[in-house]
């Protein structure tokens, strides 16, 4: 093993939040900061080639190698965990920029009540409709005190959308149900594909009330405050599952690396696979990896941030024994419910190849707590959506309406030509709640291409996730038949979770942040309870799974550790709290 | 060693027919004069002829418009099973391997590749076959793990770039009116609502200008 000199920051994982932290660290400190990344180095000008659907969507390019590790999964801890052999309910990522070079693009805030989701519940509701085995607790930091780092986010990125609520004020238009917010979106919503249109026009016929999707996939030409420049969005619909040839969707590479780049305090050390933390006495110490050439290196570092994808992170800290002492290490692991809620097939073709990750409408009436739950089966809720993300044809063609029974032939071929440019979804993202018994820990048999025990999900859906998902298909079904939908294919219900069918990359918790050591692993600034020189950042710190997509939440979090970091910690090193 | 073996495509299954898009406009694809042998790098000539068969059945040449031989869906067969995907490069293979429920996915031990080899075997002939004999085959294995494949693979080499060996002509995409990779609809985005917009395919490797690497050619 060889060992190296000391750094003063070293940070496991290039992704969105990692490359983040480093960015704050080395341009506004002189710590020497390493980003150590299991994956190869990317830029812009390498997506070019990606848009091919076979060897980026289908044989997934760009994720983590499946071969080399996975997590096994079982529905509770009475069943047998099995691996997960080929990528299904989601998809991490791998390389430098992380799952953020391969993601849509759609931008939520939390809204405020998920930050204090048991406090909130029990006033309204009280105690007795919490779910029996339920693990729901307080996050230790308020949408107040994140508000304006959500704000720091949105201009990094340059988020496309229309406020709905500035400062108190509703807007109509926007999202009328999200958490006040300072100041309008850095850019205009995204043009709208037909289908996203469609959907528009029905939602608001109903009543209800749609706005454009937030986009990272920036509406026009736009310059963040650290002076980096990136192209409008060409809607060429190659965004989920690839990188963006002209750089128009915000990814680490070409909003953070560009000013990391430039940096002489920061070194960035792709193919390199961490396996341990080391901490002694209360401590982080090192970190210890697989090089590119395959050499195990230990690496001393003043601070250490675990910045890996969610589960990683669990995982790290599992492999490397970290004080532990009131097991709240792997619990509340928990995966943004994600269904298709109405499979529609309309009159008119949809030139549905058109489009971009995050081009789209949604409406929030039925999120959160902004409608009464007094009579419904289930808590909180979620939006319902259409997103136009450039559809194409392995993935889609032979999607039947159900008036079609043929599955081969002539008879087949001639529906699913018919259906092809026309259908289209509607879909749900849904919160989910935290249990006692949704938990990750190692698994006993199965090993990766180390020699290390795999991570073991124990996950399975319970009522409130059913009968949520069951409500919104019945609205979702509705919101078809006034696009004029011809077929309507509802989703069939959620049933047990299946690990086959993706969902989202939503999946999340296991290193949770919280007000007390006794119920969490970090502190509202992702400091580690028990090394207070060890952070671990990303949304593996998320009690519960709040409908919207976390990537914004994510950020805004690890924007208010750097702050503590930068003001305070390095100054007078020890707990932040 | 093994003798190499072709796939002879022949100039009356490739080119000259008349075909339709979506939007009903006729599209004639390119005629060949002359048949192309093709060399194989997984199947042999016998086995190529029987999946193309089958892939046939699945995706039909007929009146609306070309189908699996036309678009050298085998040819993509043959090449993703010879390459990565084939051995299994893309899955998780370490055992122990147990029976799962299917929440947890596949759980078998064998590889496209051996899926492939023993599947064909069970349609062995098939090629030979009148259209009506060769769909009572495939009635037959329609449930089993071989059969879900090999429509899986058909539909992605009727559609894939044809880089992959399939969709010839971009024949698939003319079918279906997808014009594959494209740098911008900025314009277009909310210019044509409720008409198709149809514009010619491009490959990727016309829209790049020099070849990609495909991932059937990775070790």
């Amino acid at each position: 093993m060889k060992t190296l000199p000391a750094v003063d920051a070293v940070i496991v994982g290039g992704g969105w939040t990692g490359l983040l932290m480093a960015q704050q660290l080395a341009s506004r400190t002189s710590m020497s900061v390493v980003v150590l990344e299991r994956g190869a180095p990317r830029k812009t000008s390498d997506y070019l080639d990606n848009m091919d659907e076979l060897d980026y969507a289908i044989r997934l390019r760009m994720m983590q190698d499946i071969s080399k590790e996975t997590v096994t999964f079982r529905h509770s801890e009475r069943d047998r965990a099995l691996p997960v052999r080929q990528y299904g309910s989601f998809l991490p990522g791998a390389g430098v920029g992380g799952a953020g070079e391969h993601w849509s693009g759609i931008s939520y805030r939390y809204v405020p009540d998920s930050f204090d989701l048991l406090t909130k519940t029990k006033e309204k509701y009280g105690a007795k409709r919490l779910p029996e085995d339920h693990a729901i607790q307080d996050w230790g930091v308020s949408y107040a005190a994140l508000e304006p780092h959500y704000t720091r986010t949105e201009r990094l990125m340059g988020i496309s959308g229309k406020a709905g609520n500035l400062n108190g004020k509703l807007i109509e238009g926007g999202n009328i149900y999200e958490g006040p917010r300072s100041e309008e979106y850095p850019t205009p919503p995204m043009k709208m594909p037909y289908l996203a249109a469609l959907f528009r026009d029905a939602t608001k016929s109903l009543g209800y009330h749609p706005y454009p999707l937030p986009a990272a996939t920036t509406s026009q030409p736009y310059t963040n405050p650290d002076g980096v420049s990136r192209a409008g969005c060409s809607y060429c619909g190659y965004c989920e599952r690839y990188g963006c040839m002209i750089g128009a969707k915000s990814q680490p590479t070409n909003t953070l690396m560009p000013l990391l780049a430039k940096r002489k305090n920061f070194t960035l050390r792709p193919g390199c696979w961490v396996k341990r933390v080391t901490v002694e006495d209360g401590q982080a110490r090192a970190v210890t990896y697989i090089d590119a050439a395959g050499e195990e290196v230990f690496q001393p570092a003043g601070i250490v941030f675990l910045a890996s994808w969610t589960l990683n992170n669990t995982r790290l800290l599992m492999l490397s024994k970290v004080a532990d002492p009131h097991k709240n290490l792997g619990r509340n692991l928990t995966h943004q419910i994600s269904i298709p809620a109405a499979t529609v097939f309309m009159e008119k073709p949809l030139n549905r190849f058109i489009g971009a990750g995050s081009a789209g409408i949604a409406m929030n009436d039925f999120d959160a707590d902004v409608f009464d739950h007094s009579n419904v089966p289930f808590l909180r809720g979620g939006h319902i959506y259409t997103v136009c993300y450039g559809f194409r044809p392995m993935a889609n063609f032979g999607v039947m309406p159900p008036s079609q029974k043929a599955a081969w032939g002539s008879a087949w071929k001639k529906a699913a030509l018919d259906a092809y440019d026309r259908t289209g979804r509607i879909s749900f993202y849904g919160e989910h709640l935290s249990y006692k018994g949704n938990v990750m820990d190692l698994d006993p048999v199965y090993k990766d291409a180390q020699g290390d025990p795999l991570l073991r999900l124990t996950l399975d859906w319970r009522d409130n996730e059913r009968n949520m998902a069951k409500f919104m298909a019945e609205k979702a079904t509705g919101i078809a038949r006034a696009m004029g939908a011809r077929e309507v294919t509802p989703f069939p219900g959620l049933k047990s979770y299946d690990a086959t069918r993706y969902q989202s990359t939503h999946i999340q918790g296991g290193a949770i942040m919280g007000a007390s050591p006794e119920s969490s692993v970090v502190n509202s600034y992702l400091q580690h309870w028990h090394a207070n020189n060890l952070f671990v950042i990303g949304s593996s710190a998320f009690p519960q799974n709040p409908s919207g997509n976390p990537t914004l939440t994510a950020m805004a979090l690890t924007y208010r550790a750097a702050d503590a970091i930068v003001e305070r910690y390095v100054k007078r090193p020890g707990s932040l709290v | 060693m093994k003798r190499r073996q072709f796939l002879t495509v022949s100039a009356a299954t490739v080119g000259g027919a008349l075909v339709y898009t979506l939007d009903r406009r006729p599209y004639v694809v390119s005629a060949q004069d002359k048949p192309v042998r093709v060399p194989l790098r997984f199947f042999t000539e016998a086995e190529a002829l029987d999946v193309a068969a089958a892939a046939a059945r699945i995706l039909p040449n007929d009146e609306a418009g070309p189908g699996a031989n036309e678009a050298g869906v085998v040819i993509y067969i043959d090449r993703q099973l010879a390459g990565p995907y084939g051995r299994d490069r893309y899955r998780y293979t370490q055992g122990p391997f147990e029976n799962g429920i299917p929440e947890q996915g596949y759980q078998g031990k064998a590889t496209p590749r051996e899926i492939y080899r023993e599947g064909v075997r069970k349609i062995a002939g098939i090629a030979k076959l009148a259209a009506a004999e060769q769909d009572a085959t495939l009635k037959q294995i329609e449930t089993t793990s071989f059969f879900t494949l090999v429509k899986t693979h058909t539909i992605e080499g009727m559609f894939c770039d044809p880089m992959h060996g399939g969709n010839i002509d971009m024949i698939g995409w003319q079918l279906i009116g997808f014009p594959g990779p494209r740098m911008t609809y900025f314009e277009e985005v909310d210019s044509h609502y409720g008409n198709p917009f149809r514009p010619k395919p491009q490959s990727l490797r016309q829209i790049v200008g020099r070849p990609v690497k495909a991932s059937e050619d990775e070790a």
